[in-house]
């Protein structure tokens, strides 16, 4: 497999994962009014990782369903940070928050690559990813304003901190640092970022959840 | 807090109240408006407003029965059919 079909499987696999685990809040969501919002982004994500894998299924001589839920759990590309599972909603925006920090640095990049394939549709998912880091901002101020709000926040982002700097790679993750401790009005520690490529034991079921329908029907099924 | 939302479906038409939803600020308000309202295409512009900043006014005495006032009051085709020859101005179907 070549570096840009590589680039756009964990591009998309973060998305489709991200997307999957995100979902996993609709009809939960601590109000009403977040559950609608909160699956609006998750359905957002999956938009994007659709358009990912088309284009490297292009690439690949497949099809983008059979990159999204024919693969073997070794070859997901998706970083640990959207693997974890059930967390709880402090957490949750925890994970939203950084995940979108590190997204926003690494579409920044891929609009300025050469490829204008990569470049157009990472300017497209941009336009979307602004609301998600809105979203993700009003959270973050929301949760920093209150004495609980903030220390779970704080509990949350310091567990997920080496999950996230495992998101980009070693050229863009010190501008990912540095925003984010820009951001924050209390420090996270130097740690070893946990890298892509090794899975969350999680993620064995929640590509057993994921696929069911797609195992179930025979190859080419539509519905 | 109560944010109430009117919504645009089309430019240049009017702004029609679309309903209500909960959000602690402006900041919140406009992301689930976006959600709410907005996110399939449904509308071109939102106003959100805190319900808090409504005047509601309920109360209209109508005690002298002003029934002129009223557009079903009385009909102004033949007063307006006069101006016009006044006028010189004679709209052939009269009606306009």
């Amino acid at each position: 497999m070549n570096d840009r079909a590589r680039l756009l499987l964990e591009l998309a696999d973060d998305e489709l994962i991200l997307g999957w685990r995100n979902s996993e809040w609709t009809g939960i969501a601590p109000f009403l009014e977040e559950d609608v919002a909160f699956s609006s982004i998750a359905q957002n994500e999956i938009g994007h990782a659709r358009a990912l894998y088309e284009l490297a299924a292009r690439e690949l001589g497949t099809d983008a369903d059979a990159l999204a839920f024919d693969r073997t759990l070794e070859e997901y590309r998706s970083a640990p940070l959207v693997e974890l599972r059930r967390l709880e909603w402090a957490r949750t925006i925890a994970r939203h928050w950084l995940y979108e920090t590190a997204d926003a640095v690494r579409l920044e990049a891929l609009k300025a690559s050469d490829d204008p394939e990569i470049a157009g549709l990472a300017a497209k998912m941009d336009r979307e990813e602004t609301y998600h880091r809105i979203h993700a901002e009003m959270w973050l101020d929301r949760l920093l304003a209150a004495p609980e709000g903030r220390t779970r926040l704080e509990e949350g982002l310091r567990e997920l901190w080496p999950y996230a700097l495992g998101v980009l790679d070693d050229e863009l993750r010190p501008v990912f640092v540095e925003r984010v401790r820009a951001r924050l009005p209390f420090e996270l520690p130097d740690v070893e970022p946990v890298p892509r490529g090794r899975h969350e034991a999680e993620l064995k079921e929640l590509l057993g959840e994921m696929t069911m329908v797609r195992r179930s029907a025979p190859t080419g099924a539509r519905w | 807090m109560i944010w109430e939302v009117f919504r645009q479906e089309r430019k240049g038409q009017p702004f029609v109240h679309g309903g209500s939803f909960h959000a602690p600020n402006q900041a919140f308000a406009d992301a689930y408006a976006r959600e709410f309202y907005a996110r399939r295409q449904e509308s071109v512009a939102l106003w959100i407003v805190p319900r808090e900043a409504i005047t509601a006014i309920e109360e209209f005495p109508d005690e002298f029965d002003l029934k002129y006032r009223r557009v079903d009051g009385y009909s102004i085709k033949e007063r307006l059919r006069e101006a016009r020859e006044r006028a010189g101005t004679a709209s052939t179907d009269g009606a306009r």
